[in-house]
């Protein structure tokens, strides 16, 4: 018998060596196939029209680096000749799932790190502080945005593409009071952020009706029609040029300048710069965790409880008598607003805003941090913000490739395009996001997690 | 006017066909899957690359000069390389987010059309490549006489060729789906994709092969833009597409003459708006347009109005 089962074995390792083979080299083709016109041929400007060349060596090496990575992922990995994506989603799914009960004591853990955050960096890298304050600021920001929109997205299940156009409306609401009636940074932001609120409800009053998909692109349409009025209404916000000298803010009327009255000064501790990025590390910080207090709290009155039972199921809604109306204006008009406060933070950081910063790609980056930190988890967003966004900053720390793949090799050109890869990969990895449990915010008699399939997530029912 | 009234519904009608050949690549899908492939106006800008490669290879290495058996082999050729592009991405993206909750493929969608617009940024650079006009010449139907001297309203061979192109392949399409086997059941998976499976329908090959058929009119949309043009670049697909979006969802999203409906009204729109308005918000025309019509026509021009079960 023994004799038997050995031959037999060898065949079917024999089979899975050729249909690995078989799977790898169609794998192969496929990459020639798609990268013959890019890796294989480059068109460049050239005199008298324009130039081929052809770079045979790249596009023959990602042959066969897909050839052998496929081949060796078949054999070792995956262990059958069935392709990687599809296997991708099967293997994950589920696992990881024990985050939850982590979920308390990490936030715990991030929002103390988050305090301390600035002379953390200023005691242990004293010599890359600004650097990494700069870096914490952005995230911020990004984790500011992601929760103002989880508001629209995870808790009322309305799908929102443009949601950058309230960061515009902030920034530039910000931007001109500031340029045409002297405002400060303290007493422009709550007006920026009733701007914001307002065209929340402008823009929410006329596609209450759509759903879904369709609600998606119409809130995309708005956010485009905004750029494109910033960058031609010339007169009014400067065009593509931009607003510039946007004024820093100031701590009770203190600048942070070196001199006579500035913070340093009036504290009698030396001038340092980095006192400026502490304390607009501050603010976002501040202005974040009311962002994400005044969403819990939310969550708890009978307005949060409407957004979700919406996002569930609108009929049931109406029939029980919720006015759906207000109900999503409210979810509009607030995450607008939130969206308005950090638009002028960003103008204030950065001192200069202009069309640019405020593309289709912003939502999209938003919107994924929303979503690949799962629907409606707060602490969701944080960690997908830190990924993320981090990661692509990381990612042009990456001088060393240079020395590896020779001196015309940018690795900044690619942070994009590594930031879509994991944008596709982690969501074929984990389609309902990194935190798939939730909380119900309304309960029965005891507490239960409920798996995150449970609940239906903005599809704008 | 009416001889520069002519002229630009003439224009306006060779735009309308560009985006009309890519709203079918979206409203195929969305009826059949029910998602807005968001990568599909950059399948049309990667068509568009492939169409400038193959040309300049052909001219330029094997040296070929009669015009039309060059541009007819760079058709096939970029139908050809842009559906591989099409499946591919379904493939890696999407299939293994089928049945999954409804945002995780816009998601990767957008993923998507990011990775293949910087793919294309890292692999071909980021400036513009010009292409110079290939087609030239045409005919004059109209003349007219203003205060600022005579106005000839002109039909070039390129807008016939574009036209005519559109029209066959319209016609062809139109019998696929209605004439063959694959169509048959892609209208049964778009009807009811549990029942097709049951029935024996390979759903997910339809469904990839939607995707191809999509990403290849896509590309015959990136030939031809190229050749209007002359000139393209990696950013090209997004304003595009998101135009041919909205010109599927104003012809009813999952009807196909709603497609080609839609695509020639925002491209008279477009460019009815620039000639008489402004140049600047032409843009802004086109979205606005896309916002009235969902609003007041939520089902669309040709569309049918959704039913809802509870």
């Amino acid at each position: 018998m023994a004799t038997r089962s050995v031959p037999l074995s060898s065949a079917r390792d024999d089979d899975r060596l050729a249909n690995s083979l078989r799977d790898a080299a169609i794998a192969a083709l496929m990459v020639f196939a798609l990268g013959f016109f890019f890796l294989g041929v480059r068109t460049d400007i050239a005199p008298g029209g324009l130039a081929l060349t052809f770079r045979w060596g790249l596009l023959f090496s990602a042959v066969a680096i897909v050839f052998a990575g496929r081949l060796l992922l078949n054999l070792f990995v995956f262990k059958t000749s069935t392709p990687v994506t599809s296997r991708l989603a099967d293997t994950f799914s589920g696992a990881g799932s024990s985050f939850a009960g982590l979920g308390k004591w990490l936030a715990r853990a991030l929002l103390i790190f988050a305090i301390v955050l600035p002379f953390f960096f200023t005691y242990f890298f004293p010599s890359k502080d600004r650097q990494y304050i700069d870096l914490a600021i952005l995230i911020m920001t990004y984790i500011m945005l992601g929760w103002g929109l989880n508001i629209v997205v995870g808790l009322a299940g309305l799908l929102d593409l443009g949601y950058v156009a309230f960061y515009a409306v902030g920034a530039y609401s910000f931007a001109l009071l500031a340029q045409n009636f002297g405002f400060g940074f303290w007493m422009a932001l709550p007006l920026a952020g009733l701007l914001a609120a307002f065209w929340g409800v402008i823009l929410g009053f006329p596609v209450l009706r759509l759903r879904g998909d369709y609600l998606a692109i119409v809130t995309l349409a708005f956010g485009e029609i905004i750029r494109v009025v910033l960058l031609n209404w010339y007169e009014f916000t400067n065009g593509p040029d931009g607003i510039s000298g946007i004024p820093r803010p100031t701590l009770f009327g203190l600048e942070f300048s070196r001199g006579e009255g500035g913070f340093a000064d009036f504290f009698g501790i030396p001038y340092d710069s980095i006192h400026r990025f502490i304390y607009l590390y501050y603010i976002i910080f501040v202005l974040a965790i009311i962002t994400n207090l005044v969403t819990i709290r939310l969550r708890k009155l009978p307005v949060g409880r409407a957004w979700e039972a919406l996002r569930e199921d609108e009929i049931a809604c109406r029939s029980l008598g919720i006015n759906t109306t207000n109900t999503k204006l409210t979810a509009f008009s607030i995450g607008a607003m939130f969206g308005g406060f950090a638009g002028s933070f960003f103008a204030t950081r950065q001192g200069f805003i202009s069309p640019e910063s405020f593309t289709f790609l912003e939502s999209a980056i938003i919107l994924a941090i929303v979503v690949l930190g799962g629907l409606g988890s707060q602490i969701g967003v944080v960690i997908a913000s830190v990924v993320m966004i981090g990661g692509i900053e990381m990612l042009r720390n990456l001088g060393f490739l240079q020395h590896v793949f020779g001196d015309g090799f940018d690795p900044t050109q690619y942070r994009m395009l590594i930031f879509g890869l994991a944008m596709v990969l982690i969501m074929v990895w984990r389609p309902r996001g990194l935190i798939t449990t939730r909380e119900p915010t309304a309960v029965l008699k005891e507490k239960k997690r409920i798996g995150a399939d449970m609940v239906a997530q903005g599809e704008g029912h | 006017m009416l001889e520069y009234f002519v002229q630009q519904l003439i224009n306006g009608l060779t735009l309308g066909s560009i985006y009309g050949l890519i709203a079918i690549g979206y409203t195929m899908v969305y009826g059949i899957i029910g998602m807005i492939n968001f990568a599909h106006g950059d399948i049309f800008m990667v068509g568009s690359f492939i169409a400038l490669a193959t040309f300049l290879i052909l001219t330029s290495v094997f040296g070929f000069v009669f015009l039309p058996v060059v541009l007819l082999i760079v058709l096939i050729i970029a139908m050809l390389f842009t559906s591989a592009w099409g499946w591919t991405v379904e493939r890696f993206a999407y299939r293994p987010l089928r049945g999954s909750f409804r945002l995780a493929p816009l998601i990767t969608a957008i993923g998507m059309s990011i990775v293949l617009q910087n793919f294309v940024q890292v692999t071909q650079g980021a400036r513009v490549k010009p292409l110079p006009p290939q087609i030239q010449g045409g005919v004059t139907l109209m003349e007219g006489s203003t205060e600022n001297g005579t106005i000839l309203v002109q039909l070039s061979y390129m807008q016939m060729i574009i036209i005519f192109t559109t029209l066959v392949l319209m016609a062809g399409f139109t019998l696929l789906i209605s004439r063959t086997s694959l169509g048959r059941a892609q209208r049964a998976c778009e009807q009811d994709r549990k029942m097709a499976a049951l029935l024996g329908v390979n759903v997910d090959r339809t469904i990839s092969l939607t995707f191809v058929m999509g990403a290849a009119l896509a590309a015959v949309a990136g030939l031809m833009f190229l050749l209007l043009y002359g000139v393209i670049d990696f950013y090209i697909g997004f304003l595009a597409g998101v135009k041919a979006f909205t010109a599927a969802v104003l012809g009813g999203i999952g009807s196909l003459p709603g497609a080609m409906l839609g695509g020639l009204a925002i491209g008279l729109i477009e460019v009815f708006w620039s000639a008489y308005f402004t140049v600047e918000y032409k843009d802004v025309a086109a979205f606005s347009i896309l916002a009235i019509v969902l609003i007041f026509l939520p089902s669309g021009l040709l569309g049918k109005p959704e039913v809802e079960k509870v």
